[in-house]
């Protein structure tokens, strides 16, 4: 009962999966893309933006440090649609290891990391909002990247090469036969049915779920979870990305995005993948950690809260905490009786394509495919759609297009009717249909200071007028929003973000009676 | 800076929402001298809607038929929320003093008096609450009987969706279509708001003649029409019954999202009413402190711009609201009273203020917070004794309860308002 083939099935929709999808698309290869919710539903949607320099890494981690600084660069020319090129800052204030900031150029140059030393005063002139303790500062060469245009060009790239896309629809099960596996079943949300995929070969790029899939396969991968909570400020803090000259820390990173900043992050072991949200405690500490760097964090304003999960691999016959690899790891399962199945995990957002590389490169080895890799070279083409989910963008637009009868969907975010419209096209063309939890994804809608009180009203009512939502299907995908939405609100209500709460729910529970 | 005005008066309203505009009212119905400071913020956000008590218990989210028998259980199970201390002649009597009042306004309401109503709103989605503006009663009439109707709309209005509330009434009122007109002087469709402007429109003969013309063609077989409240702002029940002239069968307005046109037409008929009856107000001002003087008496400062305003007055009543009004303030490490730092009832740790789910039925912690009073309302200081002879408390600001989820905002706001007033003039006498 197959009802679809195909050379690879890549299963997981996050930086990695897209950039492998790319990549095999590229060398030729055919596949499927099979992703549980929506692209970035993972660790790549709830990421810190950073396109490391590498500098992070130069003192435990030389390798990953150096696969960064490779990889930036390249990402810089090949992906620039998609990075804003800030620079960064290291700062220590006073009580940091002086040792540490010795070294620091030392092991930076050691890893071929551009490296600038800067005196305090240098480095208050150029973000005046440091703190007035520094001790010691250096500029490198760090950037912020917009983890959903990344992935959604990617992906886009991937398709307009043959690639088949399958959102909505999570790996239920594998028949295995001998030492095969013959077909992975699916569910298909949209269909509402169960699917059965034979591949010639299945790429299991799950990041944190990647044990849980290796499982229903019957093969051990060890995963530790390491949560990791971020704070989105409601105005750009610094020009550039801030981080900490110490061995790496909880809060010690801030990175500007368009209009806004990202500050993170914690690292938290967790013992399952059922509640990855944030907690008030870490944001109380990535607060008081991120103002000793930057003082006015403490009274900053803060719209949101958001968590992901960084998968640790532990490697089986080494088994203590400390053989837990912070880079990535690529599994060739035939070493556990399995000759189609491969196992990508770990890793960074900016290493992302290096992972996808590698990965390729085993599949096409056992596929005798002998096209090489191509990422390294070809520029990833940029689409005007995937770029609505970065902060500001959409409001560059709108004044750009000045149009009265685009009306204004997201007032905080400036989203109007026009940018849902493409959103959902695009989603019909790539043979989807368009729902409100779609366009959510792909835009900035909700993620303004009123936390969706409006736009969610607005937007469904757009959707509802052009066709793109079904009429019966009642009003769960609101309240799905809104308390989709809440999970980022619920650990930074104080302040004006607890006024603004309190509206949403006098409007949505006292007006309109939502609650259940 | 010198003081440039002192004012004296019997009594201080701090606030300008449901429930400060109520006290004012109550006040000075009783002869009692009233200064009212406040920005009228809370109000103008409100639905127009004036609820009593609709859900017990609300993590069941129950919805009652009768106020009345709602509020006995309310009181039955949590014997901590105000309504506990109020007696049901004495809310009858408060809103028996304000109906009529703001019918004179020019904003006549309807309820029955046993009983809640049910209203729809512009999601679609019915909500209980218990008096509504007369323009709206046709709509909770024919929710009732569920008539062949037609839900009205206009190219341009971004907030409310004719055909989203037609899908979401689908099971409950399948009769119902859904029209998209455009609306009078806006034949291009442009962004048009359910806001004053728009409703202004149609307080002249002629745009209503020409939207009775657009709406017209669409009727078919309806029996009844709904559209956004934006009929008029001033006499919207006049602007109506002439629409309706014009179209030939009954209308209604329904509630449109805040700052909605209904909330408007509250706060204008308090003004003008208060004013009237010599309320002096101040409604670009704030008190910024507040302290005792010599004679018991409590002296307000405001916030003047320019000038320096003191209100020296016998008793104050603190309607100050929420985190909204700005009566509560919340910081990461906890939630305070704003002007006179009164104890506030509250979850032990921020993070238990909030349940994970916004649209939890039992509410969220943190709406329990508040102040704590005495019988006569009067705010508890840290001994559990009244802050002051002469401070009450009325409104959202009370602790122990949740109006959103318990549907009880104004209800709660204008029955507290009504016992803090007669309290006062109470303890007034006992002065004497
Ligand atoms: C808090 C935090 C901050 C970080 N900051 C940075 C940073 O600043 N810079 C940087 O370079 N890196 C950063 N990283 C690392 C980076 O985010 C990850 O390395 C990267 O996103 C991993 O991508 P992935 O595709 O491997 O995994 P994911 O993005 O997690 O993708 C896995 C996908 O698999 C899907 N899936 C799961 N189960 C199934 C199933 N049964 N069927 C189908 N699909 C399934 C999931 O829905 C998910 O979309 C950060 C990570 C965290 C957690
Ligand atoms: C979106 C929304 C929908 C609503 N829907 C309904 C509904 O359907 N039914 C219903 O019955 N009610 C509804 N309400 C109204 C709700 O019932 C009232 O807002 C609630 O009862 C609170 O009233 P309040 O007067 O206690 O406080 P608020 O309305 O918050 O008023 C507080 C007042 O105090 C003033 N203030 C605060 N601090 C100071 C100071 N230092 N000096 C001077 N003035 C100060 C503020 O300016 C404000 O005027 C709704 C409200 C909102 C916001």
């Amino acid at each position: 009962m197959t009802d679809l083939e195909t050379q690879v099935l890549i299963i997981g929709g996050g930086a990695t999966g897209t950039g492998l999808a790319r990549d095999l698309a590229l060398r030729g290869v055919q596949c499927i893309l099979a992703e549980k919710m929506d692209i970035n539903a993972g660790a790549s949607g709830g990421n810190h933006g950073l396109l490391h320099s590498g500098a992070r890494y130069v003192s435990n981690d030389t390798v990953s440090a150096m696969e960064c600084r490779e990889e930036g660069e390249l990402l810089k020319r090949l992906a620039p649609q998609c990075i804003e090129e800030t620079g960064g800052l290291f700062v220590a204030v006073e009580g940091d290891d002086e040792n540490f900031i010795a070294d620091f150029p030392l092991m930076c140059a050691k890893c071929s990391i551009p490296v600038q030393e800067l005196t305090p005063e240098e480095a208050l002139d150029m973000e005046p909002v440091l703190s007035g303790n520094l001790i010691a500062a250096f500029a490198l060469e760090d950037a912020s990247v917009d983890p959903f245009r990344l992935s959604l060009e990617n992906v886009a790239h991937a398709r307009s090469l043959g690639t088949r896309l399958l959102r909505y629809a999570p790996v239920v099960g594998f028949d295995l036969k001998q030492d095969r596996i013959q077909s992975v079943r699916l569910f298909d949300k949209q269909l509402g049915k169960e699917r059965a995929v034979s591949a010639d070969l299945v790429v299991n790029a799950t990041g944190a779920w990647a044990g849980d899939i290796a499982a229903l396969a019957g093969i051990p991968v060890h995963v530790l979870y390491s949560k990791g909570t971020l704070l989105i400020t409601s105005q750009r803090i610094t020009e550039r990305v801030i981080n900490r000259l110490r061995p790496p820390s909880d809060a010690d990173i801030l990175v500007p995005g368009g209009t806004v900043s990202i500050l993170g992050t914690t690292s938290l072991r967790i013992p399952s993948l059922e509640t990855i949200g944030p907690t008030v405690e870490e944001v109380d500490r990535i607060i008081e950690e991120g103002a000793a760097m930057v003082p006015i964090l403490e009274e900053a304003r803060y719209i949101r809260a958001y968590a992901g999960v960084r998968p640790l691999v532990q490697i089986e016959s080494q088994g203590d905490d400390r053989s837990v690899s912070r880079g990535f790891t690529i599994f060739d399962h035939s070493h556990d009786g399995l000759d189609n199945f491969v196992t990508i995990t770990g890793g960074k957002l900016t290493t992302y394509r290096l992972m996808a590389e590698r990965t390729a490169d085993m599949i096409c080895h056992k596929l005798g495919v002998s096209a090489p890799c191509l990422t390294g070279t070809v520029p990833l083409p940029g689409t005007q759609v995937s770029g609505w989910s970065y902060p500001g963008l959409s409001p560059k637009e709108y004044m750009k297009s000045n149009n009265p009868e685009d009306v204004l969907l997201c007032e905080c975010e400036m989203v109007p009717k026009s940018v849902v419209d493409s959103i959902a096209a695009s989603i019909r063309e790539q043979g989807g249909s368009p729902s409100f939890e779609a366009v959510a994804l792909r835009s900035r809608l909700g993620k303004g200071s009123c936390q969706g009180t409006f736009c969610s009203i607005r937007t469904d009512a757009h959707m509802i007028d052009k066709g793109d939502i079904n009429p019966d299907q009642g009003l769960n995908h609101l309240r799905k929003f809104l308390n989709e939405r809440w999970k980022g609100q619920r650990p930074i209500l104080w302040d004006g973000q607890l006024v603004r709460a309190e509206f949403l729910e006098a409007l949505h529970c006292g007006l309109f009676d939502l609650e259940r | 800076m010198s003081i440039s005005e002192t004012i004296k008066c019997d009594l201080a309203v701090i606030g300008t929402g449901m429930a400060g505009m109520s006290a004012a009212l109550f006040a000075a119905n009783r002869g009692v001298s009233v200064v009212q400071i406040g920005r009228p913020k809370g109000i103008l956000l409100a639905s127009g809607l004036l609820d009593l008590m609709g859900v017990h218990p609300v993590q069941e989210n129950r919805s009652w038929n009768d106020p009345w028998a709602a509020m006995d259980a309310l009181c039955r199970d949590l014997p901590e929320h105000p309504y506990s201390r109020l007696k049901k002649e004495d809310i009858l009597s408060a809103f028996g003093e304000l109906l009529p009042f703001l019918h004179n306004a020019g904003l006549p309401y309807c309820r029955r008096v046993e009983q809640n109503a049910k209203i729809i709103t512009s999601l679609g989605t019915v909500k209980t609450t218990y008096c509504v503006p007369k323009t709206m009663w046709n709509g909770v009439l024919a929710l009732e009987n569920q008539p062949k109707g037609l839900i009205v709309d206009f190219f341009g209005l971004k907030d409310f969706s004719a055909g989203r509330i037609v899908a979401t009434l689908r099971e409950r009122w399948p009769e119902l279509r859904a029209v998209r007109v455009f609306f009078p002087g806006n034949a291009g469709g442009k962004e048009l708001l359910a806001g004053e402007i728009t409703a202004q429109v149609l307080e002249t003969s002629e745009s209503r003649m020409k939207l009775a013309q657009e709406i017209k063609p669409h009727i078919r077989d309806a029996r009844v029409i709904g559209m956004p409240s934006i009929c008029g702002m001033r006499n919207p029940d006049e602007v109506l019954s002439e629409l309706e002239k014009e179209i030939g069968i009954p209308l209604f307005e329904i509630p449109t999202i805040p700052p909605s046109v209904p909330g408007l037409r509250l706060k204008e008929a308090f003004e003008v009413g208060l004013q009237a009856i010599g309320v002096r107000q101040f409604l670009q001002e704030q008190v910024l402190t507040v302290n005792r003087g010599d004679n018991s008496e409590l002296i307000l400062h405001l916030d003047t711009k320019g000038r320096k305003v003191v209100v020296q007055s016998q008793g104050v009543i603190l309607a100050s609201g929420r985190f909204m009004g700005g009566g509560l303030y919340a910081s990461r490490r906890g939630i305070r009273e704003t002007l006179f730092n009164l104890p506030v009832f509250q979850p032990g740790d921020r993070k238990d203020w909030h349940r994970k789910e916004l649209l939890d039925s039992r509410g969220h912690p943190a709406n329990q917070a508040g102040l704590e009073t005495d019988d006569l309302f009067r705010p508890l200081n840290e001994a559990g004794r009244p802050a002051f002879e002469t401070l009450f408390a009325a409104g959202s600001i009370l602790a122990h309860q949740d109006w959103m989820r318990m549907k009880c905002g104004s209800g709660l706001a204008v029955s507290t308002a009504y016992a803090s007033v007669n309290a006062f003039s109470k303890t007034k006498e006992q002065f004497k």
